[in-house]
């Protein structure tokens, strides 16, 4: 036997087979089934961060803070809606479905939308009474599967959100794993207790934009034209997506980019498919422009939402408001760490607990199981929710003032520019300190 | 009776005037004249009215009404009764595809034929066809049952649930997770009442019919199902 050289190189691992890589195919050749698991991309891509505003200076003229008003109410569905939504800011919250989340969960959402001015959405599961009861705005989403939707949910809604795909899995449809099937969301879904739910991804009356065009028609009569029919899409192809919702007659478009979360989905789908926010809102916009219909037909963008300087930028891209849900969690009680003992017994920690499909959720909000939900109060959790929304607010406020901006919709791409050649790119506004836009006059 | 012609009014007077009514105690009738293959015809409807349409009608007839009794003389287009609560819509010709989809509840009756996908994602409703339906017809179809009196295309029942899907005649092909099950006695009393609903019993026997329902292979994920995930 020959004996080991006293010569060696520091231990070194693959960059390309990294820790986690290698811990993801040693799982997948243990199980032989795809990793699942709740949230958004964990990959680090173009963002916001990536973005700076400018600010004013000799140039531009900044507004007092505190004294000069900066507005941030917003109105959705002034296209077609006989009553269009009225909100006080431009942040609302995602769809999340009842199933996914508890009902503590959801009237947690509804009370903490209610309290700061905006509205709600519901989800793929239907309409709870405790969520329309503590939601003074509720936008009822009507996704491929049609759980939970009928005729007297669809009129208590105030506006009405078409799925045809989210940022998580833009082409994929929902799951919900036996553990979460309980009696209650059972019934609502018209579906065995217990079983692994896969929701389908094509609805199942219309196919394309032409037939998409007589669905919205037939929602406008069924509800006598009030209420605000918007349109959810993952970000993938914006532009032309954002065409084809104009041509259909929406009233408003929800682009959600590939940081937005989902209850459930597989892990290759959440990591690989769509595209980043920062890439889709401004050919999004460039669309709604080119067919004179910005600010006419409303842009909702969404995931990666974080702060008060995320939504500056994205209105400032050209969005007239933004959408929440990860980060609404995070502020109901989502992955805090008062519960690491219990994220450790389940094989996590706290930031990265994403099991939410096991329905074992320690702080009660992606779960089923009474005790646990039990742990969420919603009305100390609507608090909190409320309390961020109003420092998103603020801070965005902060940020336009300083802009000389005396509403948050007076931001524009010429306030912004960008810190690396990507985002430069994909935002279209100038690489700091330069004048140069990537890709503009052919350069 | 309240009589609507739509070579006059427009589909939106018609839906306001069904909406319009109580959600309580009978209304008079309607009948709709000159439907043309309007879009929308009679949707959202809650309210215990009979409905009579003189002839074919365009996509989404009946869509999303509860308690409404609507006749349609003629062909029907894409989605007629889809996400159906209860009631009855009777369809006098033939029906497009995505007949009775989602539905919840109610008789959705088609004398003619139905297209692909008919029954798909039902969550309820009954539907009986006296014809023949297409490819994907009851695909995810939840609960509910469904009734065909003549030939069913490719992939019937795919990724079913609880629904019970009845054919008399040749099935092209069954849908994952769709098999052919035992007619017991309970079946065959239920399919004896779909065929009362619909006007056939004694003329149609029910011993000529199969039934198909869910395996129960995919409710749960399984290494060995990837195949068919």
């Amino acid at each position: 036997m020959t004996a080991p050289s006293p010569f060696h190189t520091l231990p070194r691992k693959s960059a390309t087979f990294d820790d986690y890589t290698l811990s993801e195919i040693r799982r997948a050749a243990a199980t032989g089934i795809y990793d699942i698991r709740g949230g958004g991309t964990k990959r680090k891509l173009p963002h916001f961060d990536d973005l700076l505003f400018l600010g004013a200076s000799m140039s531009r003229y900044p507004l007092e803070g505190y004294r000069e008003k900066c507005a941030t109410n917003v109105t959705l569905g002034t296209r077609f809606a006989k009553k269009p939504i009225e909100l006080k800011i431009p942040v609302t919250i995602a769809g999340m479905s009842f199933g996914a989340l508890s009902a503590q969960a959801k009237e947690a959402l509804g009370r903490g939308a209610s309290i700061a001015g905006t509205s709600t959405t519901t989800g793929d599961g239907g309409m709870t009474p405790e969520e329309r009861g503590q939601s003074q705005t509720l936008v009822y989403q009507y996704l491929p599967s049609r759980y939970g939707m009928n005729l007297r949910d669809l009129k208590k809604a105030d506006a009405i959100e078409i799925v045809v795909g989210q940022g998580a899995k833009p082409g994929g449809g929902g799951m919900l794993l036996g553990q979460k099937i309980s009696d209650r969301v059972a019934e609502m879904r018209s579906l065995p207790k217990g079983i692994d739910q896969r929701s389908a991804c094509r609805h199942p009356d219309w196919t394309g934009a032409d037939d998409l065009e007589l669905k919205i028609l037939e929602l406008r009569e069924i509800t006598d034209w009030e209420k605000p029919i918007y349109l959810k899409i993952g970000a993938s192809r914006p532009y032309y997506d954002t065409a084809l919702a104009v041509k259909t007659g929406a009233d408003v478009i929800v682009l959600d980019g590939m940081q937005g979360g989902t209850a459930a989905s597989q892990d290759v789908f959440i990591e690989h498919v769509g595209i980043p926010i920062l890439s889709a809102i401004r050919p999004a916009v460039q669309a709604l422009q080119d067919l004179g219909m910005h600010r006419k037909v409303q842009l909702i963008v969404s995931g990666g939402i974080r702060n008060g300087a995320d939504v500056a930028k994205a209105l400032a891209l050209g969005a007239d408001a933004v959408s929440i849900g990860s980060a609404a969690m995070v502020a109901l009680g989502d992955n805090d760490p008062r519960w690491e003992a219990e994220y450790q017994a389940l094989g996590s920690t706290a930031g990265a607990y994403d099991d939410w499909h096991e329905g074992l959720d320690p702080a009660g909000i992606t779960t089923q199981d009474p005790a646990l939900a039990a742990r969420l109060d919603p009305v100390a959790a609507g608090r909190r929710l409320a309390n961020y929304l109003s420092v998103m607010t603020l801070e965005a406020q902060t940020i336009a003032r300083a802009c000389g901006k005396s509403h948050l919709h007076n931001l524009e791409p010429e306030d912004l520019c960008a810190l690396t050649l990507e985002a430069a790119a994909m935002a279209q506004v100038p690489l700091a300190g330069t004048g140069w836009v990537p890709g503009r006059n052919g350069f | 009776m309240t009589t609507f012609d739509l070579e006059t009014k427009t589909v939106r007077d018609l839906n306001a005037a069904l909406h319009r009514l109580p959600l309580t105690g009978s209304a008079a009738p309607f009948q709709i004249l000159n439907p043309n293959g309007e879009h929308s015809i009679a949707v959202g409807v809650d309210a215990d009215v009979e409905i009579a349409i003189d002839g074919p009608v365009g996509y989404f007839c009946g869509g999303m009404c509860r308690q409404a009794r609507i006749t349609i003389d003629g062909n029907a287009g894409q989605g007629v009764g889809e996400n159906m609560e209860s009631g009855l819509i009777h369809v006098k010709g033939d029906a497009s595809q995505s007949a009775g989809a989602t539905g919840r509840g109610g008789l959705l009756l088609i004398e003619g034929n139905a297209s692909a996908r008919c029954g798909i994602s039902m969550k309820g409703v009954d539907i009986v066809v006296k014809g023949d339906i297409g490819h994907l017809s009851g695909f995810m179809a939840q609960t509910g049952r469904m009734v065909v009196f003549g030939e069913a295309g490719e992939s019937l029942g795919d990724s079913l649930y609880e629904a019970r899907l009845y054919v008399r005649g040749p099935v092209a092909s069954l849908g994952a997770d769709c098999i052919a099950k035992e007619m017991r006695d309970t079946h065959r009393a239920e399919l004896y009442d779909l065929l009362t609903a619909a006007g056939e019993a004694g003329r149609v026997d029910v011993g000529e019919f199969t039934r198909y329902g869910s395996a129960r292979q995919l409710y749960t994920f399984h290494v060995d199902n990837a195949g068919a995930y």
